[in-house]
């Protein structure tokens, strides 16, 4: 009996040996990844953290004030502001931003030739500094000189004034951002190049037409791509920051845009380094950080219900 | 009369003793001593202090980090080579780029700040209350540097509860540049300029504004807003804020009644968004300038634009005059940069030292110098440098360093500026200038975007102004 259990013991000791080897290994190899997350992201969280509940100037040390700053943002009027033009322009930028680019990766998807260059031209706007972006459309966005009034005006529209009317600064940010859609395109293309042919000859021998393969299997296909790509984008939509901080609050503390152009994360860093007020800002980012968490746990849930997974 | 006449001859031989010791290449960087910063320069004190600037400083040594200052042009340079020679053993590293504020707080915030800072003066107040700048009273006992030197409007700006937290640099001023253009086409002459009757002046906007709107092909006027609410306010015989920079006083009859008729400039011509997107199009540094484009009647403008003009349209119609408050006096509100130290600074002897040596009449003389060599050696206007050390300023242009000009509208323009000096006012400082500041320019785009009343923004800007002002003043220790 005991010899049969020690041979049952060896092969399991073996296993377990191997495991363990293996596990090392792999936290070895995350380990750049996981130090670097401590010290850049965990840390400086832990930190902001600890700061949202003091009053700290930068100058001075930090001074404990429990939560006074998350009660002065139920109270500050800017905040409110701030954080509604952000939603009003991640509601425009998302789903603009999302049809665009699958409307380009559906058309590079179908480029035969000379694709890679096709490619490499949609992306490279994508690789702009943002700053460069910013005052460049500054420019195009002018009312009365700029390239996107004068080509409406050839279509006989009279062009909004997209950085004067406090109506329009919005939507002309939105403008501005398609020009970055580079990466979304590009994962969008991936997932596109993903979907078997066979499928949509399976479909249009059951005499489907082009908008029916389109949303019946095109769509379901990449939708977990999509997906993501949702998720990314309102993320990063509600961070918007230094394009529109070049266009209207560096140096030019620009009258139309001081409040429809007060984003969320503008106000938030005006709080910390023009204002000195280090501990509300923080406290403002933990907001955020709640508020996009929520968001992205309510697409999570949804996504559930649209989003086709292969081996479910 | 013979007080006047008197006095008069005092200061020519100030003058004169002044510039002899330039002449010889004695920088006349400790004219006086620093015991009575209140107390005139004398001849006498000026003779000794010449003498001993002669001799470089080489007590200082070290490196020396610098924050906010550019070696942008001639001015930059040869100041910094004039220091340079000044503290011969001093390392001057230079990083380009303006005061960054991030940059510094975070710098400043690892324990390693730059070892001097350059900024402007309306912002300084903010940075020197949290205590990230060291009071300089130390400093100028220590180097002798006589603050009577520096015009009293910038030493005010950089003064906290009595502690003088800056070493001013520039002096820029506003005044009217007008396109005489506009005047002749409107059957116009400078005479009818005058911003002194507000009525006078609104109609005088509606006759020099060609088209309305988006037609707008010619701004009759431009008030300058938000930037310029606090030369308004003053020419209505207001104040925003208290002398001694404690209370907020915003939503004042004056202030309200100077903004609604600043804005209202703007609401004649078609709106300032309108507006906006005509100005956004001009060639403001090139040769096509708005002047030379008549695309504006006048507005006020702080004075080195009068030099981008001599630089980029010599021969634009242009003429020069001072703008004036309801009473007819002529006023300024002025502007400028100042060093400072940050606390912790590794070298503040040397960072002290050189602060006066930039600062110093033989610094901006020389800087004049090459640059009045610099545009006569190119045949282009030289209108001159205008400093917060009166003086260099003496110097400059009572010195013969800068020419008269012949062409007439610079030369009277240079004239406008020389007497505007001495009217000059500047927002009272405090420690929360950057706050105070946000308050009413936030206030003065709601009005310009529709959003409220003059009265309704300024009432919001002065709760918020005053809220930020008690909280700063009750961090600070009391004097």
């Amino acid at each position: 009996m005991t010899a049969v259990a020690q041979q049952v013991a060896r092969p399991r000791k073996g296993r377990a040996t191997i495991e363990r080897a293996e596990t090392l290994a792999g936290l070895a190899f995350i380990s750049p990844w996981f130090i670097g997350f401590l010290i850049f992201t965990a840390g400086p969280m832990a930190i902001s953290l600890f700061l949202s509940l003091t009053e700290y100037n930068i100058i001075s040390p930090p001074k404990f004030i429990g939560v006074a700053n998350f009660q002065e943002l139920l109270t500050d009027p800017r905040l409110g502001l701030s954080l509604g033009n952000s939603f009003f322009y991640a509601l425009l930028h998302v789903p603009l931003t999302i049809i665009v680019a699958l409307a380009l990766a559906m058309m590079l998807n179908r480029v035969g030739r000379a694709a890679g260059f096709f490619r490499t031209a949609f992306y490279l706007p994508s690789i702009t500094p943002s700053v460069a972006v910013g005052t460049l459309f500054l420019w195009l966005l002018n009312p009365r000189v700029g390239l996107i009034n004068r080509g409406l005006d050839l279509l006989g529209i009279n062009g909004p004034g997209w950085t004067t009317d406090p109506n329009w600064i919005k939507p002309g940010i939105v403008v501005m951002s398609l020009w970055s859609l580079g990466s979304t395109v590009i994962i969008l293309l991936a997932a596109l190049r993903n979907v078997p042919n066979e499928l949509y000859e399976a479909a249009s021998i059951d005499g489907a037409g082009s908008w029916t393969q389109f949303i019946k299997v095109t769509i379901p296909l990449i939708s977990g791509t999509l997906f993501f790509v949702l998720i990314v984008n309102t993320i990063s939509s509600l961070q918007i920051f230094t394009e529109v901080y070049t266009m209207y609050f560096g140096k030019q503390q620009s009258g139309p845009a001081a409040s429809a152009g007060l984003f969320y994360n503008i106000y938030l860093f005006r709080q910390a380094f023009e204002f000195l007020r280090m501990g509300y800002a923080s406290a403002m980012a933990w907001l955020l950080f709640v508020i996009i968490m929520i968001l992205t746990a309510i697409q999570l849930r949804l996504g559930r219900r649209w989003v086709y997974e292969e081996n479910t | 009369m013979l007080r006047a006449m008197s006095k008069g001859i005092f200061e020519h031989l100030k003058v004169t003793l002044l510039i002899s010791a330039i002449a010889v290449g004695l920088p006349a960087v400790n004219i006086v001593s620093a015991q009575d910063a209140t107390e005139e320069p004398t001849e006498e004190m000026a003779a000794e202090a010449s003498a001993e600037a002669s001799a470089p400083n080489t007590e200082v040594s070290g490196d020396l980090n610098f924050m906010g200052f550019g070696l942008g042009d001639e001015i930059a340079t040869e100041r910094v080579a004039y220091a340079q020679e000044q503290l011969p053993n001093v390392t001057l590293n230079f990083t380009e780029g303006g005061f960054d504020a991030q940059q510094f707080l975070t710098a400043f915030a690892s324990g390693n700040p730059p070892d001097i800072v350059y900024l402007d003066r309306q912002t300084l107040g903010t940075y020197a209350a949290n205590g990230s700048f060291m009071p300089l009273d130390q400093c100028i006992a220590d180097q002798g540097i006589d603050m009577s030197q520096y015009r009293e409007v910038a030493v005010n700006q950089v003064t906290i509860n009595g502690q003088i937290y800056g070493i001013p640099e520039f002096f820029n001023n506003l005044m009217l540049i007008i396109n005489t253009k506009a005047l002749d086409d409107a059957g116009l002459t400078l005479d009818d300029v005058n911003t002194s009757d507000w009525e006078a002046l609104a109609a005088l906007n509606q006759q020099l504004t060609v088209g309305n709107g988006n037609d707008l092909t010619r701004m009759g006027f431009d008030s300058k807003l938000p930037e310029f609410l606090p030369l308004w306010v003053r020419a209505n015989g207001g104040a925003m804020l208290s002398d001694d920079g404690r209370t907020a006083m915003l939503n004042s009859p004056e202030v309200v009644e100077a903004l609604e008729f600043a804005v209202s400039i703007y609401d004649a011509q078609g709106g300032f968004a309108a507006m906006k997107a005509f100005r956004d199009t001009w060639d403001f540094f090139g040769a096509n300038n708005q002047v030379v484009a008549d695309q504006i009647g006048f507005w006020p403008m702080e004075q080195w634009y009068m030099n981008v003009l001599a630089g980029v349209s010599p021969d634009a119609p242009v003429a020069f005059k001072a703008f004036t408050d309801q009473e007819g006096n002529p006023i300024s509100y002025s502007t400028g940069s100042a060093w400072a130290i940050p606390v912790g600074s590794k070298n503040p002897d040397a960072a002290c030292a050189f602060a006066k040596a930039v600062t110093s009449v033989g610094a901006w003389t020389r800087a004049a110098q090459t640059r009045a060599e610099m545009r006569a050696e190119s045949g282009a206007i030289n209108t001159g440098v205008y400093t917060a050390n009166r003086l260099a300023d003496e110097a400059i242009f009572e010195g013969g360093i800068v020419q008269p000009i012949e062409n007439e509208a610079f030369q009277n323009g240079v004239d406008v500026i020389l007497s505007l000096q001495e009217n000059a006012f500047a927002m009272p400082a405090n420690p929360a200038g950057a706050a105070f500041q946000q308050a009413w320019q936030d206030a003065v785009n709601r009005v310009l975007n529709g959003e409220q009343t003059a009265q309704e923004a300024l009432d919001q800007a002065q709760s918020e102004a005053q809220a930020a002002l008690d909280e700063a003043w009750a961090a600070q220790p009391a004097s």
